[in-house]
């Protein structure tokens, strides 16, 4: 009997064909997209979403096209943070992205489910491990494909903690998108940080530089500047308890390429 | 995937797809050669798996749209907003459009309707006695 690659005719099906389409249009849509920056930290809670929430809206008041996108779908918290206020759930036949403070826009599954529900799929909860994964990255590749993002200077990705999202984004983008990491001063977000960290560099991700958070508190550590060391690359910003939005500015000039500039022929 | 027709080793053709309605799929493929029609029949488990690839089986008859997967399977509870519908809360003042939005929301929850339209939004208007809003 003769094996799958031995049958040459057309596969109407074209599963693969179609998986290409999927990239090719992520690809159209961020084809304007100057910088794309993944904010991760393989621990929970030390602030990547307030981070990333504050140097967009920082990037964003300093002229720059910035959008923002919610990769943690599960734990949505950017609506909150670039604060819409009472403006609708976005529904799907409005593809614009939502504007959100300072002009950042942004999409998130936040937007789609009511307020304070869990992430839930339609169809069989039974074994739902087999394809929840897929659902979640095809949520997430339509976020990239389907928001009608324009030209942005930047896009910020939220990541939930640990590196699956990350991973699914490697696939997704079809290179490895750029990472700025945060951490808090203590050991234990260091050790979880480094794994992330590690992942990046094994999947060929650029690290942009590390943002210490939380600092000048209660927090001891020196968890920022051992992940510096250790991966040859800066620590780009040490944000206290409730920064001045002079701390925001700063991290946005720290960013390569995320400044607008008039001398790159553009 | 492909399908085989063993006894003339003829690479079989998708012929239907089907959607019962009830979670499973059916597609069926047909031997170019003798004519037999062989169904895969997918439970909904299977037919979940490749719903949530965003493809599907025999190939696209109709370009993907804006949030396909999101839209047709995430639970998003409470009814959602046409484009004309939030264009035109949009323009109710700042100040009131929360209340506004809770109105037509509510109005449309009780009455079991999915998607606010301009149009539902008239009959609110008019049922509600809120000219004007
Ligand atoms: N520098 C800071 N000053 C004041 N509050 C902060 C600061 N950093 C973070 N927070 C607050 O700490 C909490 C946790 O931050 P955030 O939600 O951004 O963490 P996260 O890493 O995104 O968490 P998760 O892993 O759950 O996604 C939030 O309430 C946030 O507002
Ligand atoms: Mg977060
Ligand atoms: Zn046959």
């Amino acid at each position: 009997m003769r094996t799958y690659h031995q049958l040459t005719d057309p596969d109407r099906s074209g599963l693969a064909a179609q998986i290409g389409a999927q990239r090719q249009r992520v690809a159209e849509r961020l084809a304007g997209v100057r910088r794309i920056v993944v904010v991760m930290s393989g621990k929970g809670g030390v602030g990547k979403s307030y981070v990333t929430a504050n140097l967009g809206r920082a990037a964003a008041r300093s002229g720059r096209a910035v959008g923002v996108v919610d990769a943690d779908l599960n734990g949505p918290t950017i609506p909150s943070l670039l604060q819409d206020g009472d403006a609708p759930r976005t529904t799907q036949d409005r593809p614009e992205p939502t504007r959100g403070l300072d002009e950042v826009r942004y999409v998130s599954m936040g937007q789609f489910l009511e307020a304070g529900a869990p992430l839930a799929f339609k169809g069989p909860s039974a074994e739902s491990f087999v394809w929840r994964g897929a659902m979640e990255a095809s949520a997430l590749r339509e976020f990239l494909a389907d928001v009608e993002w324009g030209a942005l200077d930047l896009l910020l990705l939220d990541l939930p903690p640990g590196m699956q999202r990350y991973l699914e984004l490697c696939d997704i983008l079809g290179n490895p998108p750029a990472v700025l990491t945060v951490t808090i001063p203590t050991p234990e977000s260091r050790d979880a940080v480094r794994r992330a960290m590690r992942a990046a560099v094994d999947h060929g991700s650029e690290l942009l530089g590390i943002v210490e958070n939380m600092v000048g508190g209660e927090l001891k550590g020196t968890a920022a500047d051992d992940l510096a060391r250790e991966f040859a690359i800066p620590v780009i910003a040490r944000i206290p308890w409730h920064p001045t939005p002079d701390a925001w500015n700063q991290l946005v000039t720290r960013i390569p390429d995320a400044r607008r500039t008039t001398d790159d022929g553009r | 995937m492909k399908f085989l027709c063993v006894e003339c080793d003829q690479q079989m053709a998708f012929a239907e797809r089907d959607l019962p309605g009830d979670g499973t799929l059916a597609a069926t493929f047909k031997c170019p050669k003798c004519g037999r029609v062989v169904a895969m029949l997918t439970n909904p488990m299977e037919t979940q798996l490749v719903s949530s690839l965003g493809v599907e089986i025999g190939g696209r008859t109709v370009p993907a749209e804006p949030f396909e997967t999101v839209r047709a399977n995430v639970v998003t509870g409470g009814p959602s907003w046409s484009a004309g519908a939030q264009e035109r809360l949009g323009r109710v003042p700042s100040f009131v459009r929360g209340m506004v939005k809770k109105i037509y929301a509510d109005y449309a929850k009780e009455r079991g309707i999915a998607e606010i339209t301009p149009s539902i939004m008239d009959t609110a208007r008019a049922e509600l006695g809120l000219e004007g809003m």
